[in-house]
Formats: structure tokens, C-alpha cells, sequence
């Protein structure tokens, strides 16, 4: 079986000198839970952006199934960036039903489904919610997909604990066997239960991809304890 | 998360003690129809592949017997239940008697305490 995601020797320079991705090698595969993981800085972002086709590596090649990013990747994968881009005019519903018009594999009473367990009022207009419950709107439209990659850019930062507890269930009972989620976080002791690969990042490159598993084994430790120790000041 | 587990420790492993250990106190009674691998997980707050994991860990013990229709079972061997539960006794014995001991306490003293715990 092929692998989802195959970065080979990929870099990436913006204008300003030192390359946020550095000559990185990364395959991800089918099927898993995946935690990207790195300090501030450390070409999380970047990455993220070149998979999902908004950025082009100055070198090397991001493969995505084997095609480089395009239309076609893109109606594969579910993207929840750092920041919005909803407009905050538009009601919850009109949000719904436009990325119903957008996404094939949208699926509508999911995200009714997700938004009446978090209490969310589909009439509600986006400008009038808290900054925590617009967060949980953007993740159940994310999550309401059948993508086979989903990309979560730092998804549960603003969203209270009880509500990251749900959101987690949610990601687990709606997750596909086949589908990878790629999650970049800090907030790594709240979602490492549910991850079974962790990739490390620092400075462009990737320097740890294991099973979290792995690290309880050989470390004695959590995921969270180990991050804290790598990444040391 | 729902079912309180040690980050720093093999998630699957515990996943198997807690199984082992509603099996020998009775919550699944043998024969008893366990949740699919989705649903525990959801309810664990776990990696579905975590969670198969540790069934297939019980599944390699026996305690669990997967059916090709009806998902998976408790073993309805109660003689191997009843030795589980036995071994996970003894384990619990160990561990209070070094505890025990490192109090400095000799097994007669440990008797006696017992004893008048009655």
C-alpha cells in the first residue's frame, strides 16, 4: 500500500535568509492519528501548508496519494487552519450549507449533529460567538467531511477542557480506519491519548517520528514529559 | 479522559488490566458481548488502533474470543477466569507484602496485623 503523505528533501525558503523547512524527509501513513510537534518556529506551519498546496517547497517534492497538491488533493483534505477565514457576517447555517455547496464530501447532519451537542445555535451569527465556540464551529466543519487527510492546525487551544473532551470523542467515533489526521499542537497532554504516531520537528527537519507507545516503553514517560525534554530551553 | 489513564505508561497495557479486571469481577460475565473497538475507544478517549491492540492482547490470553459474526465475547471458560483472578491476586499480595516490608514489618507482624483488621 502506498503511502498518504511523502515528503522527499523537501525545503523551503521565504525571503528572509534561514529556510523554515530544511531538506525534510517525512511519509505518513493510512490509517493513523498523527501529532506534529515542535517548538515555535520550527516549520510546523510551513509544512502543514506545502501538504496542503498553499505553499510551494523552493526544493524537493510533497507527494499527496502520489500526485503533487492540486484540486485533486485538495477535495481530499479537510484543513483547519491557525486562523479563520469564515466571514463573520454569515450566519452558522449559511456557513453549513456553503461548505455543503463546496465539498463533496460534506456532511451536513454530522455537523448538525456536532453543533446540537455543543450547543451551538445554527441561526447564531459568527461575529456574535465567543472566540472559543467560532474555534468549535471551524472543527465540526472540518471534521464533517469524508476526507482522507485531515489537517488540524493548533485545533483545541481556545476551546474549554469539557468541550476538548468532546471534540476528541467526536474525532474518534467519526474517525475513518482509512483516513490520517495529522494534528499539530502544544497542547500535548490533552490529545496524546488519542495519537499513535508522534513526529518531532525542530528547525525544518523532522528529528523523531515513533510511536507514542513506543516512547511509554522506552522512556518510561509521556509523550508530554518527553517533548518537554527534548525541547529544553 | 473518561477512563483516567497513565500517559507515562503503555496505554494498551492498561487497557488490557482494566479489561482483565471488569472480566474477573464480573462486569462482563462470561459469554457477555464486549462493545466494537470503535465504540470502547470513544468511550476511553483512545486510539481505535490502541484499542485493537489491547484486544488483540486478550484475545492472544484467550479471556476474549473474537466470533465472525457477533463480534467479540467473554471466554465462557470459567476455569480461566478464575485462575486470572487468581494470579492477579497474587500480584496484589506481592506488592502489599514488599510494600510491607520496606516498612520494616516481619510476616508474623504482617499475620497479626491482618488478623486483628477483622
Amino acid at each position: 500500500m502506498s503511502s498518504l503523505v511523502e515528503c522527499r528533501n523537501v525545503t523551503k525558503c521565504y525571503s528572509n535568509g534561514r529556510p523554515a523547512v530544511y531538506n525534510l524527509n517525512l511519509t505518513l501513513e493510512k490509517g493513523h492519528i498523527i501529532g506534529l510537534l515542535g517548538p515555535n518556529g520550527s516549520g510546523k506551519t510551513t509544512l502543514i501548508k506545502m501538504i496542503n498546496g498553499l505553499l510551494k517547497p523552493t526544493n524537493g517534492e510533497v507527494l499527496v496519494n502520489g500526485i503533487l497538491p492540486g484540486p485533486e488533493t485538495k477535495a481530499r483534505i479537510s484543513y483547519l487552519p491557525e486562523r479563520t477565514y469564515l466571514e463573520a457576517q454569515r450566519t452558522v447555517k449559511d456557513i453549513v450549507d456553503f461548505f455543503g455547496d463546496f465539498y463533496e464530501d460534506f456532511r451536513k447532519d454530522r455537523a448538525y449533529a456536532m453543533l446540537d451537542a455543543l450547543h451551538i445555535e445554527p441561526t447564531a451569527r459568527l461575529k456574535n460567538l465567543s472566540k472559543g465556540t467560532k474555534e468549535k464551529v471551524q472543527l465540526i466543519l472540518v471534521m464533517s467531511r469524508d476526507a482522507e487527510l485531515y489537517i488540524l492546525d493548533e485545533p483545541i487551544a481556545g476551546v474549554d477542557p469539557a468541550a476538548r473532551d468532546y471534540i476528541l470523542r467526536t474525532i474518534i467515533a467519526n474517525f475513518n480506519p482509512a483516513a490520517t489526521l495529522l494534528i499539530c499542537t502544544h497542547l500535548i497532554s490533552d490529545i496524546e491519548s488519542i495519537l499513535d504516531e508522534v513526529v518531532f520537528i525542530r528547525d525544518g527537519q523532522i528529528t523523531l517520528q515513533t510511536s507514542v507507545e513506543n516512547i511509554r516503553e522506552q522512556q518510561g514517560k509521556s509523550v508530554d514529559q518527553y517533548f518537554r525534554e527534548v525541547f529544553a530551553c | 479522559m473518561a477512563w483516567n489513564l497513565d500517559n507515562d505508561r503503555p496505554i494498551y497495557a492498561q487497557i488490557v488490566e482494566r479489561i482483565q479486571l471488569q472480566i474477573v469481577s464480573g462486569i462482563y460475565k462470561p459469554g457477555d458481548k464486549l462493545p466494537s473497538v470503535r465504540e470502547l475507544a470513544a468511550v476511553a478517549g483512545v486510539n481505535p488502533n490502541t484499542m485493537q491492540k489491547a484486544f488483540g492482547e486478550l484475545e492472544r490470553s484467550g479471556l476474549i474470543i473474537t466470533q465472525r459474526t457477533s463480534g467479540r465475547i467473554v471466554t465462557e471458560n470459567e476455569h480461566m477466569i478464575t485462575e486470572i483472578k487468581k494470579e492477579l491476586a497474587k500480584e496484589h499480595v506481592e506488592r502489599f507484602l514488599e510494600k510491607m516490608r520496606e516498612l520494616g514489618f516481619e510476616k508474623k507482624e504482617i499475620m497479626a496485623l491482618l488478623e486483628s483488621d477483622k
